[in-house]
């Protein structure tokens, strides 16, 4: 490793300590990480008992709901504990520290990544462990077709994340209720729980063009047809570099409209 | 390298038809410590700002041992740093949290024994496990001061660093600051009101008004040349001439 690389790493650790020692300092954000995720899993998992013997669509395949809300759980953790991790800088008003030192805008913005990811894993993976000890529901059984599922789901989170935490850089902490809700938006054209089909003609395309309505039909396909859509999945990595190019331009350029108008020095509580 | 550490050329900042930095050119030498003085609004934040590259310049070139800080700015910074007690530290970190975190991001090794030192000097050493947002404000000011001195900077830039201090843990400060410019012949560019801790600890002296750059010189040169006997004086003399004008327009 060149020097050059293990310093990059060294700053990428360091923005990760920092949320590691805010979560340890801080018990109930440890318990928040898997608070929600288990709370909904375990609200699916009830109504998935009570449709299975009322739905023929959910009992042709167990585990169709409580897998589908554990990958949407994936994409709303993702992007959340981005988000929330770029806006605890501002919250502390620390911007303005640590653009002056030598962490550049690209490892603050993969250590935001980094914190993202072991955040997600705690909280889903903690999920889908209790989904198996309460619903005897295996998301794991998914096998290899989980982890390409996982991956982009994670992705298309940290896109939404970026351009989130831009917006709140632009527009200040007015704009923060922004950062909670803008995943919801994408919710109803996912297809978490239903078909693409069902969408009104119009709204079809526009589920079409992001990544997780190729995901979550892909995960019917595996656990109804018992197939692996090749076809979805490369659907999704196509939309989701497209989210990720997008997604990372418009921080920058958000980062850069915060250079011209001061905006680092003046972001705070 | 050469002897001329910060160099600055015609720098101007506007905020659409507000002009808030008005080109100004300037030099800061190795080894001196610089007052930056003006009134609210004089243009003091947002040189800083500018220098430090949170802020874009509208016009001119600030170039830092001898690197175009608009451009590369990240070739700079690893020798640089900054404090100002209106940049906060994480307040739910500690503040050996917060020193461990910071020393991380300037990579310096033997953390732990730099910790241990300027919490010693910076009489910390007793705060160090509580975070920083129980800290009085004057701690908050000496925690910050810390941060700012981890990297031993060949460059250091200090907004108001005696705020809210009582006189005697600023007057150990400012011994601090002394000592530690003589023993690394650091450059320190200082933006306070307290004139009298600019005439303890600075060399030279920029005036800022209105965005320009107005007077400079050293504090007792200035001091003859107003003819007065207190930098504060001088002070005085040079934002009221600001209000004279404005009334005569």
């Amino acid at each position: 490793m060149s020097i050059h690389a293990y310093q990059t790493w060294i700053r990428i650790w360091a923005m990760a300590l920092r949320h590691y020692y805010l979560i340890r300092g801080s018990w109930p954000r440890l318990l928040e990480l898997i608070y929600w995720p288990a709370l909904q899993m375990t609200l699916w998992g009830f109504i998935t008992i009570f449709f299975e013997t009322h739905s023929s669509w959910v009992a042709q395949a167990a585990g169709i709901l409580i897998s589908a809300v554990l990958l949407w759980d994936v994409m709303f953790r993702a992007q959340i504990s981005l988000f929330l991790s770029f806006i605890e800088e501002i919250w502390s008003r620390n911007l303005g520290h640590l653009f002056v030192s030598p962490l550049r805008p690209s490892e603050l913005i993969a250590a935001l990544l980094l914190v993202s990811l072991v955040r997600t894993l705690i909280g889903v993976g903690g999920a889908a462990i209790l989904a198996i000890i309460l619903f005897d529901v295996s998301v794991f059984s998914l096998g290899i077709a989980l982890a390409a599922f996982f991956a982009n789901l994670i992705v298309m989170g940290w896109a939404l994340g970026l351009i989130v935490s831009g917006l709140v850089l632009r527009f200040g902490q007015g704009a923060e209720s922004l950062g909670w809700a803008a995943i919801f938006l994408v919710q109803p054209i996912s297809g978490v729980y239903y078909p693409i089909s069902i969408l009104p003609d119009w709204l079809q395309p526009i589920a079409a063009a992001i990544p997780s309505a190729h995901i979550f039909e892909g995960l019917r396909a595996v656990l109804i047809d018992e197939t692996f859509r090749m076809d979805l999945l490369f659907n999704a990595i196509a939309l989701n570099v497209a989210f990720v190019v997008v997604s990372i331009s418009i921080f920058f350029m958000i980062l850069r409209y915060a250079r011209i108008h001061g905006q680092l020095l003046q972001l705070g509580e | 390298m050469s002897k001329t550490i910060v160099s600055v050329r015609n720098l101007s900042k506007q905020y659409g038809g507000v002009v808030a930095v008005d080109r100004i050119s300037f030099d800061l030498c190795r080894g001196s410590t610089v007052g930056l003085l003006g009134g609210n609004g004089a243009g003091k934040t947002t040189t800083l700002g500018m220098l430090l590259g949170l802020l874009l310049p509208s016009s001119g070139e600030i170039r830092i041992f001898g690197e175009n800080m608009i451009r590369h700015r990240h070739r700079a910074l690893p020798w640089m740093n900054f404090s100002s007690p209106y940049v906060d530290l994480p307040h739910r970190l500690t503040v050996r949290e917060n020193l461990i975190i910071y020393g991380h991001l300037y990579g310096l090794t033997g953390i732990k024994s730099r910790i241990t030192q300027l919490a010693s000097d910076f009489d910390l050493t007793e705060f160090l496990d509580r975070p920083a947002g129980k800290l009085s404000a004057g701690q908050k000011t000496r925690a910050t001061l810390a941060k700012a001195l981890l990297n031993e900077p060949r460059l250091l830039l200090l907004d108001e660093p005696t705020a809210s201090m009582d006189p005697d843990t600023a007057d150990v400060i400012r011994g601090y600051l002394e000592n530690y410019q003589r023993e690394t012949n650091a450059t320190i560019l200082l933006a306070s009101h307290n004139m009298s801790e600019v005439e303890r600890l600075c060399s030279d002296v920029l005036v800022m008004r209105a965005g320009g750059l107005v007077e400079r010189g050293s504090p007792s040169n200035l001091i003859a040349r107003f003819g007065r006997q207190t930098l504060e004086q001088v002070f005085l003399d040079i934002a009221r001439d600001r209000d004279k004008s404005r009334d005569t327009a």
